[in-house]
């Protein structure tokens, strides 16, 4: 959903696995929708570790964990491999992330957030391995996104990093525009190509 | 000094857009049933066509069943998607595929058989193994929706330049080991995400000996390696493949774009962002363990233990072999198999079905063994039956399917329950990718045929 972006300041739900995939984001049977119904992906964000074959929860899931909620979804290296199904990004979104902090990122399904304004995260390993440790320690602590300063904070220890952005992307989240806003103004010179 | 990668993306950057992306001209945009119907709501709702519905051709193969295509689809909820591109393709003058017409089949089996993609194109769908085209030396990759219906707006995407890497492998392949044993080798090395962020050329004397079904599947598994796509440069085998193909150019055009083609390699003194090198005679036939393709180790070897792997990776390590049902050090030969699957985009060609045949040829399908042989298109399940190789299937007690992506990815009929293994020739194996539940043991065609034929994991150069 077009949103625009500023300072996010939340507390954190944690998945501290390495390789989460897109299969596991939202399963392939939930890909029949012929709508982008952001709710109803959310709904089955990670559904089969959330949930029984019989639809009870999981209990020790994280979402299903009462401790846990917010803004920000802080998960371990590699997160979105695999499936270049956007649905995952869907699901995120309409779970109700906004961003996907991680040390790594698969590149499809980076895009795909950016496109679905969820902002990723990329931090460092010791900064995530200090985020994981803070939430669990305390999972009220909260992690502070400033997005036009392109700066993240653990707002429990106090530590920052820079994370990166490129300018054009910045400029689409801060001001809700995208790609698709853009390329339709681009028709000459698509044209002007493909007369070379 | 550039890369093959640079020569092919840079001819195609309409322009490079301020402090971000470029502005990339795509070819070919390919639309399966499953990724496109929101882009097309997304054209609607910005009341715009396609700019280029010539580039653009769409089937259905996800949902599709693997028998009774002459019915309808008995799920309503894959009929919807399925009937869903039909619409749209209509709605908006686009080629189409359907179930049935003799075109069918899965996307990236149908492209480069038709001819429809050809080297030096840049080729988009949604879906993650589009690197597969990158077999006929094209760049090709996966994207979401987002972006598709970028492409069918303005037949261009924005996108950031990945750096380039290339995989050498010299040497000449062992007997009983094929691309697909290449490719999970790859992976065990480079883990599935070893070459995020790159685009992969693979180079080296046993690539440039693969056959063309062999390179389609080595270019397939790109992604699993994190890649956003991979590619070989086009040569004799390359032409040889495409001409008289659909729609590969003909006479006069044939030879000039041959011409052209055979241009197309990175310059002997190219740099790459990263170079790596294997040696083909290190290669056995592989089979994977685990719950990600990165998994995998020669199907003599062993489950790695604890210490094999680093710190931060234990926690998944333990998750995986847990929902597989393997101890840490053991052996996989021997292990008790219930399914066996020959089909997908990866393992979906006619030297796939040759392969799986000359391993069953005089023998019999195991008891309790549920296999699927599911052909990549009806060209493939044509091929099959006019070489008599449905013969000899069918007198091993297998029979052959209608094309479709079937037991890939569970959103057809053909899944595996809860619990059961499955040698697949397919692509992931990831928790709950062939049925919830399910325990998925990557391998080649051969290793599943030679599990196919005892019941058990086994060595296919036992039986060749």
């Amino acid at each position: 959903m077009k949103q625009k972006f500023n300072i996010i300041e939340s507390t954190c739900v944690p998945l501290p696995l390495e390789n989460v995939d897109t299969d596991q984001i939202i399963p392939a049977r939930f890909l029949k929708a012929t709508t982008r119904d952001e709710r109803f992906f959310g709904e089955n964000l990670f559904r089969d570790w959330r949930f029984g074959p019989d639809g009870t929860p999981v209990k020790d899931f994280v979402l299903n964990d009462p401790r846990y909620g917010g803004e920000i979804l802080v998960a371990g290296r590699n997160f979105g491999s695999g499936s270049s199904r956007e649905h995952a990004a869907w699901a995120i979104a309409g779970y109700g992330f906004k961003v996907v902090i991680s040390s790594f990122f698969a590149d499809i399904h980076k895009n795909n957030e950016l496109n679905n304004f969820v902002l990723p995260v990329v931090v460092s390993p010791a900064f995530l391995q200090e985020l994981f440790d803070t939430i669990a320690a305390d999972p009220s602590a909260k992690v502070r996104v400033d997005v036009p300063n392109q700066m993240v904070t653990n707002l429990t220890t106090g530590v920052s990093e820079p994370f990166e952005l490129n300018p054009y992307k910045k400029y689409c989240l801060v001001n809700a525009l995208d790609d698709i806003d853009y390329l339709l103004l681009q028709k000459e010179k698509i044209e002007a190509y493909e007369r070379k | 000094m550039n890369t093959l990668f640079d020569k092919i993306w840079d001819a195609h950057v309409v322009q490079h857009v301020d402090g971000g992306p470029d502005q990339l001209y795509i070819d070919r945009l390919y639309c399966h049933e499953v990724t496109s119907p929101q882009a097309f709501d997304g054209l609607r709702a910005r009341g715009i066509r396609c700019f280029r519905p010539e580039k653009i051709f769409c089937m259905p193969d996800h949902n599709t069943p693997t028998e009774g295509q002459d019915r309808p689809i008995e799920d309503p909820v894959s009929k919807k998607q399925v009937d869903a591109l039909a619409a749209n393709a209509a709605e908006f003058g686009l080629v189409h595929y359907g179930m049935m017409d003799p075109d069918n089949g899965i996307i990236h089996v149908v492209g480069p058989e038709k001819g429809l993609s050809l080297p030096g194109m840049t080729i988009v769908c949604g879906d993650s193994h589009t690197s597969t085209h990158g077999a006929v030396g094209a760049v090709a990759f996966g994207i979401g929706t987002s972006e598709v219906e970028m492409v069918l707006a303005s037949q261009c995407i924005l996108q950031q330049k990945p750096r380039s890497m290339r995989i050498r492998i010299e040497g000449k392949l062992g007997k009983g080991v094929t691309a697909k044993d290449m490719a999970l080798y790859l992976m065990s090395k480079l883990t599935t995400s070893g070459a995020t962020g790159y685009f992969v050329e693979y180079a080296g004397s046993a690539v440039r000996s693969l056959s063309m079904e062999g390179r389609l599947t080595l270019c397939n598994l790109s992604i699993e390696m994190g890649a956003r796509g991979g590619f070989i440069a086009p040569d004799e085998t390359t032409f040889a493949y495409l001409k008289g193909r659909d729609y590969a150019p003909e006479g006069e055009d044939w030879d000039k774009a041959v011409e052209a083609w055979k241009k197309l390699k990175s310059d002997d003194d190219a740099v790459f962002d990263r170079e790596v090198v294997y040696h083909a005679e290190d290669i056995r036939p592989m089979i994977t363990y685990g719950t990600n393709p990165g998994m995998g180790t020669a199907v003599d070897g062993t489950v790695p233990t604890l210490a094999d792997i680093p710190a931060e990776g234990r926690t998944s390590f333990g998750k995986a072999l847990n929902y597989m049902g393997f101890q840490p050090g053991e052996k996989l030969l021997g292990k008790p198999v219930d399914y066996v699957f020959l089909g997908a985009c990866t393992n979906g060609r006619i030297e796939d079905f040759r392969a799986f045949a000359s391993v069953v040829a005089g023998r019999r399908k195991a008891p309790g063994i549920v296999a699927w042989l599911v052909p990549g298109s009806w060209k493939v399940r044509r091929q099959i039956e006019e070489e008599g190789l449905d013969k000899v299937l069918e007198a091993a007690g297998f029979e052959i399917r209608q094309p479709g992506c079937s037991a890939c990815l569970a959103m057809n009929p053909d899944k595996v329950p809860a619990g059961k293994y499955c040698v697949s020739t397919s692509n992931r194996n990831f928790e709950g990718r062939q049925g919830p539940g399910s325990r998925t043991l990557l391998a080649s065609p051969l290793t599943a045929a030679a599990a196919a034929v005892t019941g058990v994991i086994t060595d296919p150069r036992e039986l060749l």
